[in-house]
């Protein structure tokens, strides 16, 4: 793999709030156009690692470089040029809850560039529809929508600017299953048509089957294995295999695997 | 025949129709631009958006190739892209797919009928609010009562360490403030005096005023700033992330757990801290007369104690814990109002604010008017 296919290079991260150390000496490689699935138990860190990513955490060690710049060393303007690339979705929906949902959507177009109202407004509503947002959510403000349409709404933010990379953090957690499948194929096809890479942190086990290229894995603090889901059914930590052979794991893994043969079937 | 040369467009006339070719990027950058020439044109019969010469294409410039072609349907022009690669297809259909116009923000009446709407709802309100305040204080007091009558049930550490917060943390403040201002106080005083020659009784003056008004006065309005604000604050926040509702539901009752711990600790502590700003103003006032006006020490404090009588003390004392419960009373009970955004939190500590220091100001004009009624 050369330097150019890394988008993302986490190398010795160490993070810790007082005495607690949240992840030590962690690396990543993140692909560019992959979808990249982070999976781990709660209170693993994956939020935190998110956040470190993205400049929200400054770490007590390490180095992190996005495009093969250090992120630590960058000036004002370079790091607003970066963040101009990235769309991010926190696990919560963080809307800003003085502005109506389309207004939330307008904010990141409104720093960045010059357009026409008229356009704003069109956008707005194109990006609501994508994330399958009811057209009557684009004038609510953040405290009247159900949790479900929050993160629909955060994630309606994120992909605002189009990004070239874009951080998810549990973007199908609190969705009606449908739903949640919607987001996986409009994630899947917006990787396919733009090349996206997608930094998604899940706990949905059918997520994982049937968007995410590669699924990293976080335990004992760092990240223990990479590697697609064939690979880290046969990776040996106690963990990997109560998680994806557990009552759920196999479930999905029957759904995932049943959906396959059925294809081979067809095409013999 | 070229018709115009546009950065990133170029539009070609043969016949009746236009072709307007893509070239280069279009994508969220090229956005505005894009978007103001399109506008511009004017459709001949037939419009084609030719993709052959653009690089890269990204949603939002998706969005732009489909709805001109949308709108140019819709004005009965025979319109269409060419040379797409499958790629942008695919996202051009996106867009066809997810086109459902909506509103950005909630509807707006006209703006008479919205004054006027406006000028009605805050009437309501206002009669609204009096009434949700005598309702929270009646359930206040009645909670109160409760906890009185059952002193375990009573919440101590809460209670201290909001003790701790409005009482001991606002000691150097007020201390500070009271002693410039007794200070000044003196020294103004002496100078308008002296033209009398009766400059001793800045001492009359600066003890009575002090004790009588002036020092309940400030703590009550500096207590309102500091302490006030925050419990509007601490309680709106946790109304917005729905601690009080999870409270509500665990069983335990937020006015017991949320606004009582708050409330005795002002009435508590307000005397207390009345008391010492009090004496700080006096002792300002007096190293301003021993520095400036050569009023000795000794001759400052005989004369406090014959002039100052203990009515004057009292008055101050009887005011303060009632003032200290309007305050606990109005911050909470604002801090129980907010609701929806972050916006609401910091409209109701500015109202909590200025509520409390009103009705401060309101209730010792009624003192006022009783103690010189029973002639304290
Ligand atoms: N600001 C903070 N201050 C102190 N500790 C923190 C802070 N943020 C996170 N932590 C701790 O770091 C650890 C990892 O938190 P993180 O939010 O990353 O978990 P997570 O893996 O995202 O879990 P979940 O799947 O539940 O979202 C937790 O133990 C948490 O208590
Ligand atoms: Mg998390």
């Amino acid at each position: 793999m050369t330097d150019r296919d890394v988008i993302i290079r986490v190398r010795g991260l160490r993070n810790q709030f007082g005495a607690q150390v949240v992840h030590d000496n962690l690396d990543l490689d993140v692909r560019r156009g992959e979808i990249i699935g982070i999976v781990g138990g709660s209170g693993t860190g994956k939020s935190v690692l998110m956040r470190s990513i993205i400049g929200l955490q400054e770490p007590a060690a390490g180095t992190i470089e996005i495009h093969g710049r250090s992120t630590a060393s960058l000036s004002e303007r370079d790091a607003k040029e970066l963040r101009r690339t990235w769309g991010v979705l926190f696990q919560n929906g963080a809307l800003f809850t003085s502005l109506t949902v389309a207004e939330n959507v307008q904010v990141p177009l409104r720093e960045y560039y010059r357009m026409d109202d008229h356009l704003l407004d069109e956008i707005a509503a194109f990006k609501i529809a994508m994330v399958g947002l009811d057209r009557d959510a684009g004038p609510k403000y953040p405290s009247d929508l159900s949790g479900g349409m929050r993160k629909r709404a955060g994630l309606a933010r994120a992909l605002a600017l189009d990004p070239s990379i874009l951080f998810l953090d549990e973007p199908t957690a609190g969705l009606d299953p449908i739903g949640a499948t919607a987001i996986d194929d409009l994630v899947r096809q917006l990787q396919q048509t733009l090349g996206l890479t997608v930094f998604l942190i899940t706990h949905d086990l059918d997520t994982l089957h049937s968007v995410c290229d590669r699924v990293a894995v976080l335990a004992d603090k760092r990240v223990i294995t990479v590697g697609t889901i064939d690979e880290l059914l046969a990776y040996p930590h106690p963990w990997v295999q109560e998680y994806f052979k557990g009552p759920r794991g196999r479930a999905a893994l029957q759904i995932a695997g049943g959906a396959d043969t059925s294809g081979h079937g067809e095409g013999g | 025949m070229t018709q115009a040369a546009l950065t990133g467009l170029r539009i070609e006339t043969a016949g009746d129709e236009t072709r307007v070719c893509i070239v280069g990027p279009l994508t969220v950058r090229e956005a505005g631009i894009a978007y103001d020439r399109l506008a511009a044109l004017t459709p001949s019969p037939a419009m084609t958006i030719d993709l052959g010469e653009a690089d890269t294409i990204d949603t939002i410039g998706a969005w732009l190739v489909y709805r001109f072609l949308r709108d140019w349907r819709v004005a009965g022009v025979r319109a269409r892209y060419a040379n797409a690669t499958p790629e942008q297809e695919k996202l051009i259909e996106q867009a066809r797919i997810n086109d459902a116009p909506c509103e950005v923000r909630p509807r707006e009446a006209n703006p008479v009928v919205r004054q006027l709407a406006e000028i009605g709802r805050a009437t309501v309100a206002i009669t609204d609010r009096f009434g949700a305040l005598l309702a929270f204080l009646g359930l206040v007091l009645a909670r109160l009562a409760l906890q009185l009558a059952r002193p375990w049930r009573i919440r101590w550490t809460s209670l201290s360490h909001h003790m701790e917060q409005v009482g001991l943390k606002a000691l150097p403040i007020v201390g500070l403030m009271s002693f410039l201002i007794g200070l000044v106080l003196v020294q103004q005083g002496a100078y308008q005096l002296r033209r009398f020659g009766a400059e001793i009784f800045v001492v009359d003056m600066i003890g009575i005023a002090t004790l009588r008004e002036l020092g309940v006065l400030l703590t009550a309005i500096m207590v309102a700033g500091r302490s006030g604000s925050a419990f509007t604050a601490q309680i709106g926040t946790m109304k917005l992330t729905e601690e009080v509702d999870a409270m509500r539901t665990i069983g335990l009752d937020p006015i017991d757990t949320l606004v009582l711990p708050r409330l005795l600790a002002l009435v508590i502590l307000m005397p207390l801290l009345v008391f010492y700003a009090s004496m700080v103003a006096i002792a300002g006032g007096m190293v301003f007369g021993w520095l400036s006006l050569d009023i000795p020490v000794d001759t400052f404090f005989t004369r406090v104690r014959t002039v100052v009588t203990m009515d004057d003390f009292l008055v101050g004392m009887i005011k303060a814990p009632v003032f200290g419960m309007v305050i606990a009373v109005a911050g909470c009970f604002e801090g129980m109002q907010v609701a929806g955004d972050a916006a609401s939190v910091g409209e109701r500590t500015t109202i909590s604010v200025v509520e409390s220091i009103f009705m401060v100001i309101v209730f010792d004009a009624f003192f006022a008017v009783f103690f010189t009624t029973i002639g304290m």
